[in-house]
């Protein structure tokens, strides 16, 4: 008897929605690091495990916590804007658009944010809503062209993130280092313009690119579970997003909503775009002619966290974790791309995560049927002679 | 020969599972040669099943099939054709834009070289045509006949692979009362002629009207079979439902009160067609009244009513409700100020089938005071609470209640949960598109009194319904809609089915005024 509660209880911990999706999220993760393994055992078998130890190691490689601490920082850096770009596709998402141009937002946002601190001298503040503002009106052109006149918001985003990337080179080719395609250095141009740290980074071994971005981000992204779970404007954009039929015919303003959501999915790639460059990490490469990437791995930290913006947060660091541990391999026998290899292995396999939730589902609904059948067997017989 | 058995083909003792329910339970079905044997039963009680195990489509655990007293194997719909078996679906599978002629050789045409030999095909189709008397052009494109000639081809198609065991997957719902009396005579033909009919319906009228015998079905189990001689509506209908059932909704007599609903020179364009849907409509609706607009599918009424909700624009005209000009309010609108409608396709619009019960209950009210804080955050246990309620007081039924997903509700529970989200909104007008289509007696018998309360109680009701027996046994007044336009007003007390077959087929028209 209590072995078979006790199975009920799992069955029942199993079928709640947020540990499937980590289950499913966790099986791709062994699954990708097993192709990726398998693809450094191709390519070396001598130093292959130790290759795959490096990778998951990452910062965990230097031997000092001091030095270990600085460098997590460093990933942190880069798995905010990362995260920012993630929750704008998933928020765009929950309202059935797939917002494939995160990446020309996230491009948008950057231009803005480096010319208002390079060009016109501003404070991090306006740089960071110049950022948001930004990245909110290319999200908005697509919202239009969806709602007005039924363009598909996978294509005109796509050629947005490349009229995105050209006129962005073209705008700040004046605040370019003299000997290089760069963009001068914000710390030494205007140090104002850097995003504050608020001793964030005394905790990382002085690691001075560490800023209020990384728990904004993450602050961020508990707000946009809040706003989807909780709120009138959360339960419109899923309705729109579901069932855009129903949601015209309980009056809601679908053509609206689509464009708030593009405004709000912009601006947070806008946003995670002035986090990375006003951290002073990165500086923009005025030569640039291909869409950064950041927009289109927030595609897989997106579907890696199993469309939760909570899941998402976890998703996120992984792959930049696993990302960051790819330049420490030992470049003399293995490219550093297959850390890139290995999350776009992950991604492919998020394509899975459903057929998982499936089968899980499918496992579990049989058990429950034959419970409930010898249940009511047994029920039948106890009441057979009354019919 | 082993065709010395009485049965055309036996089903015996079929009993298939999925899980969660036993679609067939230990179920016998046995066509006797050249009779109409009726397969009644509710939505979701196993005739679908059933079908598919005879089409090879699903395996049954449990049971054989025999064909003319020998046992065989069906795996695959290839069998069951080889075996003479060939259906007519409920929508009918036909290219549209190829003629009658390739519609019916599709998959199965004679050629030489490579090349179609369409004039043996034509010859044979003509000879088939004339000897069942199925009318049929075979050089007409299928998107330019009409949906009894559709029916025809689907029925020649049969013929002409030499199908012996003819199946009709409720034929009936999309004809006129002319063209179901014209199918009803080609029944009888084809089973003179010695094809073995299985008439799937549940429809009382038309299976007693037709068939010879009948078979029952009740969530999966068999009942029985009688034959049609010796039984009646009644007895079939319990045998169905498992109860007495009023088939036929009674209300008292009442006068219609001040007019709620204006409809003035109404015009809405049809997204399909680039051309106007509805023509020049008027009428109006009064208090305590329920106005019935009876057609054939097609015709304007589903326009009609998305110009009435909002859903559409109309293009001229002017709508009141309850002296408000309400011509070029919004949908939200509409809604809040006195409208409800349910809506024909409840999956599309009526709800959102991937939210819980309790939000589907709130969908045109979520953003009132009473579930929804002035800062936009949602009162989930306000609407827990008045989903609790609803959920009592309307007996809808899921299976765990307010957090059901809908879409895992039955069709009949989906359409309660509409109707009682609608009601409770205490409209004006009240415009119910179809309420009871793809329902079970019971559900309909629901529904109907729903309906005549809405009435007693003095609100308007306009009721879309391509049921004639529901339009002659509800309504106050009856408007007949044909191509989009109001061709009659009818008193159903003064009038008879037929009459209104001749309006809704275009054969007759009078002038209204509104």
């Amino acid at each position: 008897m209590s072995r078979s509660n006790g199975n009920i209880q799992s069955q029942k911990f199993l079928s709640r929605p947020a540990v499937q999706a980590t289950l499913a999220a966790l099986l791709c993760i062994v699954v990708g690091l097993l192709i990726g393994y398998i693809a450094l055992l191709i390519i070396s078998p001598a130093g292959a495990t130790q290759a795959i130890i490096t990778i998951l190691k990452n910062y965990f490689t230097y031997p000092s916590k001091a030095a270990a601490m600085k460098y997590l920082g460093n990933t942190l850096v880069k798995a905010a804007p990362l995260l920012m770009c993630a929750l704008s596709i998933q928020f765009c998402y929950q309202a059935g658009l797939f917002n494939i141009g995160a990446a020309g937002q996230y491009v948008a946002g950057a231009g803005a944010a480096l010319f208002c601190a390079l060009a016109l001298h501003m404070p991090w503040i306006v740089c960071l809503l110049a950022a948001l503002i930004a990245g909110g009106i290319f999200g908005i052109i697509v919202g239009l062209l969806k709602s007005y006149l039924n363009v598909n918001e996978v294509i005109s985003g796509i050629m947005l993130n490349w009229i995105g990337l050209y006129t962005v080179n073209m705008l700040l080719s004046g605040v370019k280092e003299v000997a290089s395609p760069y963009t001068v250095n914000v710390a030494t141009e205007n140090p104002g313009a850097l995003l504050p740290s608020f001793g964030l980074d005394k905790l990382f071994s002085n690691n001075k690119y560490v800023t209020i971005a990384i728990p904004l981000a993450v602050l961020i992204a508990i707000l946009l579970k809040i706003v989807l779970s909780k709120t009138v404007f959360g339960y419109e954009i899923k309705a729109t997003g579901i069932a855009k039929d129903a949601a015209k015919y309980s009056g809601m303003k679908e053509k609206r909503n689509v464009i708030t959501t593009l405004f709000i999915g912009g601006a947070l790639a806008g946003l995670g775009a002035a986090f990375l460059f006003l951290s002073g990490y990165e500086q923009w490469s005025v030569t640039q002619s291909s869409v950064p990437s950041m927009g289109f791995n927030g595609i897989a930290a997106t579907f890696l966290g199993g469309l939760d913006p909570i899941g998402t947060i976890f998703a996120s660091y992984f792959i930049q974790h696993i990302t960051s541990g790819g330049s420490y391999l030992d470049k003399n026998i293995y490219p550093s791309q297959i850390s890139d290899f290995i999350s776009a292995i992950i991604i492919y396999l998020c394509g899975f995560v459903l057929i998982f939730k499936l089968y899980l589902n499918n496992y579990l609904g049989v058990k429950e049927e034959k419970a409930k059948e010898k249940t009511t067997a047994s029920a039948n017989k106890e009441e057979g002679g009354n019919k | 020969m082993a065709g010395n058995s009485e049965y055309a083909i036996e089903m015996l003792n079929i009993t298939k599972r999925f899980p969660g329910i036993i679609a067939n339970d230990n179920v016998t079905l046995q066509l006797k040669k050249g009779e109409i044997h009726a397969l009644l039963g509710e939505n979701g009680a196993g005739k679908s099943t059933l079908m598919s195990v005879l089409f090879g489509l699903y395996q049954a655990e449990e049971g054989i099939i025999k064909k003319d007293g020998v046992e065989v194997k069906i795996s695959n719909p290839n069998d069951a054709n080889d075996l003479g078996i060939g259906m007519v679906h409920q929508h009918f599978k036909l290219v549209q834009c190829f003629t009658v002629l390739d519609n019916i050789i599709l998959g199965d045409e004679t050629t030489k070289h490579g090349f179609l030999q369409k004039e043996e095909s034509r010859k044979k189709i003509l000879e088939l045509s004339d000897k069942y008397g199925l009318k049929v052009d075979p050089d007409a494109k299928i998107e330019d006949i009409t949906v009894g000639m559709q029916q025809r081809t689907e029925i020649l198609k049969m013929l002409y692979r030499d199908n012996e065991i003819l199946i009709f997957d409720e034929p009936t719902a999309v004809l006129t009362p002319a063209e179901i009396d014209e199918l009803m005579e080609i029944m009888r033909n084809l089973a003179k002629e010695g094809k073995s009919i299985l008439f799937i319906s549940h429809k009382l009228a038309e299976i007693m009207a037709v068939a010879d015998r009948c078979s029952v079905l009740r969530r999966g189990k068999y009942i029985g079979t009688v034959n049609i001689a010796d039984t009646n509506q009644d007895e079939l209908s319990r045998m169905m439902v498992g109860r007495d059932v009023q088939l036929v909704a009674t209300k008292q007599d009442k006068e219609p009160g001040e007019v709620i609903l204006h409809v003035e020179n109404m015009t809405v364009p049809s997204k399909l067609h680039h051309n106007n849907a509805v023509k020049n409509v008027s009428f109006d609706v009064r208090a305590g009244e329920i106005v019935c607009i009876a057609g054939i599918d097609g015709n304007g009424q589903t326009e009609l009513v998305y110009g009435l909700s909002g859903l559409e624009n109309c293009t001229t005209g002017k709508i009141t409700l309850s002296g408000r000009d309400i011509t070029h309010a919004s949908i939200r609108e509409r809604s809040t100020h006195g409208m409800s409608h349910i809506p024909e396709d409840r999956h599309k619009h009526g709800l959102v089938m991937d939210y819980s019960l309790a939000y589907n209950l709130v969908l045109q009210r979520y953003f009132e005071p009473e579930f929804s804080t002035k800062f936009g955050f949602l009162k989930k246990g306000e609407i827990n609470k008045y989903a609790e309620r609803l959920i009592e007081q309307y007996d809808i039924r899921s299976g765990q209640g307010a957090p059901t997903i809908a879409r895992s509700m039955s069709g009949g529970n989906q359409q309660k949960a509409i109707i009682a989200r609608e009601i409770d909104k205490n409209p004006e007008l009240l415009i119910a598109v179809q309420p009871t289509r793809g329902l079970d007696v019971g559900a309909i018998e629901y529904i109907h009194k729903q309906l005549i309360a809405q009435r007693d109680s003095g609100h308007a009701v306009l009721l879309v319904s391509l049921e004639l027996e529901e339009v002659m046994s509800i309504s106050d007044r009856i408007l007949v809609m044909y191509e989009g336009e109001l061709v009659g007003e009818f008193n159903p007390k003064e009038t008879t089915p037929e009459e209104l077959g001749l309006y809704m087929a275009g054969a007759k028209r009078k002038e209204i005024t509104a």
